[in-house]
């Protein structure tokens, strides 16, 4: 696949470019290797895939300092792979082995890392936007210059939390930023069905939140959109709002055919719009890499990938007496 | 004709007050509209206006006056044209009218049954005290023993804050954190927009984030717009991260029925709330057990739901004056020792077992009265051990009878000692019924003390 609209040349290293390159490899990879072992009926329930939304999660990593919170919904794989966290781990959680992330009884909606201040995962859309703006809350209180990014997306949007969210978080200037991350759909819904405003970012702009658009397709835009959003926020100008314009390749979750939408419109996206081959023909025309080095890195992704869905395979199932743990602290 | 100005009841639950300041004098010419006294409830000092014209003929009640009973007369008020010898005219008239006026005019709190005047019964026995034999007690109310549980757990831990509606500037709805914004300032004592899903959630993620929050709804009946983030954020998500972090913080304000208050501000959630894995449940009586729970449920890692009661907040217990006063959850508390029969009751429960426990020792039946206190963890092994001395079991609690504590009591006091009942244990709960508000209708949705004996002597074959 060839993207026509070639990326104008961005102020980036050729390093930083492979990172994002490789970022959002990894995660379209894992996506695939999870959609595989759905399909083979190892990971079970409701598994949402973030093939496509690539850009969003790794062009705001980029501009996150060490300390600083995220917390998503339930299509939450690539956020985590984003932030560090491990594919073995995740792959497990998936499978539901004891060396998974929450030992196995979270799930694919249900993870979370202290160490890497992933704070979930979260079912009920739009319920992790106050719980972000709780976190953003604790930072604010503790005076740390931390700050929260909470992701939700375009079906979350229209959930009456988010603006009571909104009006709080822009109240007590809380150093959250609102990351919109709107892939058109929720769930079947086409936005023009569900949302009465096609800008959903200008949502804030009541509770005196400031809000952009951003291609999300173009992680160098995301990351450009992030820097000055984190900078906002980290300054004491309270909340920020990022509607990130993505699109998901496949279904809402591995059970939705997509009827609502034709294959021409994904294949076009994908075509013209994907993320990962946009960055690859930045490297490879602009002389940062040849075919080869990019080989070398699909390969490494390839591996990464694979151990980790050994790992998920053969890493136990949980002891039943975990059933009984973790239920009181 | 000269006409009695009467103690005002200004708020649901109030039954007395303290006529704080006149802001006339004898003599005075008031027109309907003027302030004419600053009256002292328990929540607040509201300014109380003339409703009618007239001269103040005579001031009945000396200001800084307290326990001014709600409908007694505190001044007359002369027509234009009468003179002072019409005071006691209409003085002497009210008094032989007293008793048919309160039969006609139940809005008045003596009617209400939630409210009875009695203080409950002394401790009898408590079998396992929280407290050393020697310590010294103060007479507090409610109100005041949560108050200061958490301005002690605060002062101890930076982390504590308190957010909700009403509870920093105008020192909380029911008054229950009066004085804490003055202490702990604008950072930890936080009024919020009226929001409760929004708030709720922003607590929880602050909890996750390490703080401990302590959320105030001004009723267990808003919380019903928050009840997603208290059972799907806040309760379980410590297990769904692997014990990797959860919530501690606590989640209180009052609960149940208030008086005539309606069907939406009147309802007991004791029951669904116990039903969550992942929360613990408190829902004390006295004022010792608020202090020392809440100072519990504070210190807790895991989200506490802590079940307060209007009517209760302005009752006066025994506290002890300790330093450090604090009662373990899943602890139940024996109140009165008995061989005849087992009463088991929680919050505002209690006073209906402990009064009925009174009135059938007159009649020489002996109740052992038992307050669970928490209702997760619930003390099952003192309910059994008492049931298998007494062989008998009523169940005491105002909430609705499907799914009730009560219900869930009698099972397992069927599983662990079935062989030594005498009777079948009976649930004594609220009426099917959303709650109505006529006075009539609202006491008998309620939990009676009479219904309290009829079940203890249905029990004993009595």
């Amino acid at each position: 696949m060839a993207a026509k609209k070639a990326v104008a040349k961005p102020n980036v290293s050729t390093e930083e470019l492979k990172t994002y390159y490789r970022d959002m490899l990894l995660i379209r990879r894992f996506e695939e290797k999870a959609g595989q072992l759905y399909g083979m009926g190892l990971i079970g329930g409701f598994c949402h895939l973030y093939i496509g939304q690539e850009a969003v999660v790794v062009g705001l990593e980029a501009v996150a300092e060490e300390g600083d919170k995220r917390i998503t919904s339930y299509r939450d794989h690539g956020h985590m792979l984003a932030c560090g966290m491990d594919a073995n781990g995740v792959m497990a959680e998936l499978t539901g082995r004891e060396g998974g992330y929450s030992k196995g009884k979270g799930g694919s909606m249900h993870m979370f890392s202290k160490e890497k201040h992933f704070y979930g995962g979260h079912g009920i859309v739009g319920a992790q936007v106050p719980l972000g703006a709780g976190l953003a809350f604790a930072d604010k209180y503790l005076d740390n210059g931390r700050v929260t990014f909470t992701y939700f997306g375009d079906g979350a949007a229209n959930q009456g939390q988010v603006y009571e969210t909104f009006n709080m978080a822009a109240l007590w200037s809380l150093p959250v930023v609102f990351v919109i991350e709107n892939n058109q759909y929720a769930m079947g819904t086409a936005q023009a069905r569900s949302t009465s405003t096609e800008d959903i970012h200008t949502r804030g702009k009541p509770f005196g939140i400031p809000g952009e658009a951003v291609d999300g397709m173009d992680v160098l835009a995301v990351k450009a959109a992030g820097a000055k959003a984190v900078a906002h926020c980290r300054s004491g100008k309270g909340p920020y709002i990022l509607e990130i314009k993505t699109y998901r390749y496949r279904g809402h979750s591995m059970s939705d055919p997509a009827k609502y939408r034709t294959r021409e419109e994904v294949q076009k996206m994908r075509d013209e719009r994907d993320p990962i081959e946009n960055v690859r023909i930045m490297l490879v025309e602009g002389g940062h890499a040849s075919e080869d080095d990019l080989k070398a890195i699909d390969k490494q992704i390839k591996e990464i990938v694979n151990a980790s869905a050994e790992f998920a395979k053969t890493s136990p199932e949980p002891a039943l007496d975990e059933l009984w743990t973790d239920i009181y602290a | 004709m000269a006409t009695e100005i009467l103690m005002p009841a200004l708020s649901p639950t109030m039954e007395e007050g303290t006529l704080a300041k006149w802001l006339v004098k004898e003599g005075d010419i008031v027109s309907s509209g003027d302030i004419i006294a600053e009256i002292e409830t328990d929540k607040a000092t509201m300014e109380f206006e003339a409703v009618d014209e007239g001269t103040i003929g005579k001031l009945l009640i000396a200001e800084g006056t307290e326990g001014v009973k709600v409908n007694s007369p505190i001044a007359v008020l002369l027509e234009d044209g009468e003179d002072a010898s019409a005071v006691d005219a209409v003085s002497s008239s009210a008094a032989a009218d007293d008793a048919g006026e309160k039969a006609v005019a139940p809005a008045a709190a003596p009617a209400d049954p939630a409210t009875p005047a009695a203080v409950p019964a002394p401790v009898v026995s408590n079998a396992s005290p929280d407290w050393p034999a020697d310590t010294p007690m103060k007479q507090q109310t409610v109100r005041e023993a949560l108050r200061d549980a958490m301005a002690e757990e605060m002062r101890r831990d930076d982390a504590v804050y308190l957010i909700g509606e009403e509870v920093a500037e105008y020192q909380g709805a029911y008054k229950v954190s009066q004085g804490l914004l003055d202490e702990f300032g604008s950072r930890r004592v936080i009024d919020t927009p009226i929001t409760e899903h929004g708030f709720a959630g922003i607590a929880t993620g602050s909890a996750f984030a390490g703080l401990r929050p302590i959320v105030e709804f001004m009723t267990f009946n808003f919380a019903m717009q928050a009840i997603d983030h208290i059972i799907n954020s806040a309760a379980k998500t410590l297990y769904m991260s692997g014990g990797q972090m959860g919530a501690p913080m606590v989640f209180r304000g009052p609960n149940g029925a208030a008086a005539r208050v309606g069907a939406q501000h009147s309802q007991d959630y004791a029951a669904w709330y116990a039903q969550v894995p992942g929360l613990k449940v408190v829902m004390p009586y006295s004022a010792a057990d608020a202090k020392g729970l809440m100072k519990t449920a504070i210190r807790d890692n895991n989200p506490v739901i802590f079940l307060e009661n209007e009517i209760l907040y302005g009752r006066s217990f025994d506290v002890p004056a300790m330093d450090d006063f604090t009662i373990p959850f899943g602890k139940a508390r024996v109140w009165r020792e008995g061989s005849d029969v087992t009463i088991v009751s929680f919050g505002i429960g209690m006073q209906y077992a402990l009064e009925a426990a009174e009135k059938l020792e007159a009649e020489g039946i002996s109740a052992e009265v038992i307050d669970l206190r928490t209702l997760r963890p619930i003390d099952y092994d003192t309910v059994i051990a008492s049931v298998m001395k007494t062989n008998r079991c009523v169940t005491v609690e105002e909430g609705w009878p499907v799914g009730s504590i009560g219900n869930h009591l009698s099972a397992t006091i069927m599983e662990r000692a079935f062989d030594y009942l005498d009777a079948p244990v009976l649930n004594c709960t609220g009426k099917d019924v959303p709650m109505p508000y006529a006075a009539n209708l609202e006491r008998h949705a309620l939990i009676t003390t009479d219904e309290v004996i009829a079940a203890v002597k249905h029990v004993t074959y009595r």
